[in-house]
């Protein structure tokens, strides 16, 4: 009988630029402030995996935390990094192994767009050299793609990041806290056609922490908790379309994001419908729109009459990136994953305030995707 | 490579082929499945074919801005260039750089060809890479 896992506390250092702090500085922030709002203190941690993409290594964190000799894994998992983090700690939970726990994600990125390495990737030199190897690139041509067979338009990317803006106005944990108007969004500087720079996430600084716990423990310290009913990170299936690709296959398959909702639906015992709420990776305004139909919520194409008529919205029937997503919050890429389940945790416990979705919200789901092809979802429940 | 073109950016990726180049590809003896760009020669499990020289645009973007170096190794001077997959007939979607065509009329369907691209190294030192460009004498 392996054991329920709840999330009894959780921590953010505001995402955006922190010049005088380090990421794993922003770290330690986090972790704290998930200690001090869930009552517990750093000994009372048994284990703690975490991450980050470009800021250092988790685990000398103990140096500020405290050296309590708790195993602290590491996770390096690109931008699944936060998500592989939570899913080691809720996995380390289920078994039964441990009954406290807790999963951290920080990063701090310089300034523009990210610059990898073919090297790194498996690829060869020519295709850096010649100007290929840019995430950029890739979202646009997936979203190009897509708008050219289902019927999305520009107008339809503006709203998205229209939306977003205008959600990241109410969270205090955003970095672009702006509105921005769908004019100024349509024409602004094109960074990669069809996306101008408005429809883009830059790569930013943050951080967050989760505090796992099996039902026990949490009934036994009084915890509020949130369940987490699944949770699964998913690589590329056969024929997916990814980062980073010098050709693809003619025969074109799923996605892992498709791959991985399908596993978490499963592991819930629930189906899109009865989300309430949902966090979707937003990298540019496109995928959140391709992102609503990987995951389920809709079809191919039927994202034209969502936005229209509001549905996204915080007062819509599904409302999508709730505090502004990576558009409005910036995406350090190791703690970007476990915002979304923070801002789930918050949701479902009314303490979102200004952009507190109304009514009776039950289910939350949150979905990060990443390069080389990498998915993680997790669905949580109040 | 013909005389007037400079040495290729890498080994395996461009062969001469009638008055322009070739892409080269790399075919799995197990399972026929082709991969782009080629393995190594020297790996046994794959046979190297000649990609086919024509196809439809898939998708495609502009690079609006120059990218970083590393990995960049192109001129500092920066002029934008448009990026697109071409759906290649029975074999795959490969990855290129668009030339010989104006932004606003790449459309995805469009008949392309394989292409030559002298490509400048930050040094100064020319090379031979691939590109696709509007392939007029395709039946639309």
């Amino acid at each position: 009988m392996s054991e329920d896992v709840f999330i009894v506390g959780v921590g953010i250092h505001p995402f955006g630029r922190t010049p005088g702090l380090s990421g794993l500085q922003q770290g330690v922030f986090a972790v704290r402030q998930a200690l001090d709002r869930a009552g517990l203190s750093w000994p009372d941690v048994q284990f703690a995996f975490g991450g980050s993409d470009a800021a250092g290594n988790a685990d000398t964190m103990v140096s500020e935390l405290g050296l309590t000799g708790i195993p602290f894994i590491n996770v390096a998992n690109g931008c699944a990094t936060g998500g592989s983090a939570m899913f080691g700690a809720y996995s380390t939970i289920k078994s039964g192994e441990f009954d406290l726990g807790l999963a951290v994600g920080f990063d701090k990125h310089p300034r523009g767009s990210f610059s990898p390495l073919p090297a790194d990737w498996g690829l060869p030199d020519w295709y850096g050299e010649t100007g290929l190897m840019l995430t950029t690139q890739f979202f646009a041509m997936k979203i190009q793609r897509y708008m050219s067979l289902y019927g999305i338009t520009p107008p339809m990317l503006g709203a998205v990041a229209e939306k977003a803006f205008a959600n990241g106005v109410l969270a205090d944990h955003a970095w672009r806290r702006e509105a921005v108007d769908i004019d100024t969004i349509l024409n602004a500087q094109m960074v990669s056609d069809p996306l101008t720079k408005f429809m883009f996430c830059s790569p930013g600084e943050g951080a967050v922490a989760l505090l796992l716990a099996s039902g026990r423990k949490a009934r036994e310290r009084g915890l509020p908790a949130v369940r987490l009913r699944a949770a699964a990170v998913r690589t590329r299936p056969p024929g997916s379309f990814e980062v980073f690709s010098p050709a693809l296959d003619l025969e074109r398959g799923g996605s892992p994001t498709s791959v991985a909702s399908q596993a978490a639906f499963a592991m819930a015992g629930v189906g899109p419908e009865d989300i309430d709420i949902a966090q979707l990776q937003d990298t540019e305004a496109g995928a959140e729109i391709m992102h609503m139909a990987e995951n389920g919520f809709c079809a191919d194409g039927d994202q034209a009459v969502w936005i229209a008529e509001g549905r996204t919205r915080i007062d819509g029937r599904l409302p999508v990136n709730t505090d502004g997503g990576c558009l409005a919050c910036g995406e350090p890429i190791g703690a970007s994953g476990l915002r979304q389940v923070y801002e789930n945790y918050v949701q479902l416990t009314g303490q979102a305030g200004a952009r507190q979705v109304p009514g009776k919200i039950r289910l939350g789901y949150s979905h990060v995707y990443g390069a080389p092809g990498v998915s993680a979802v997790a669905i949580v429940e109040r | 490579m013909p005389e007037t073109m400079s040495i290729p950016i890498a080994d395996d990726l461009i062969c001469p082929y009638g008055e322009g180049i070739a892409l080269l590809a790399s075919r799995d003896r197990a399972t026929g499945r082709l991969s782009f760009p080629a393995r190594p020669a020297n790996d046994t499990r794959y046979a190297q074919v000649v990609l086919p020289g024509t196809g439809r645009l898939w998708s495609w973007t502009v690079q609006r801005f120059r990218p970083k170096s590393p990995p960049y190794a192109g001129p500092e001077a920066f002029e934008p260039y448009a990026v697109g997959y071409i759906e290649l007939d029975d074999a795959l979607i490969v990855e290129a750089r668009l030339v010989d065509v104006a932004f606003d009329a790449l459309e995805i369907g469009m008949a392309m060809r394989v292409v030559p691209l002298p490509f400048m190294l930050a040094d100064g030192t020319p090379r031979t890479s691939f590109g696709f460009a509007p392939d007029k004498g395709a039946q639309s």
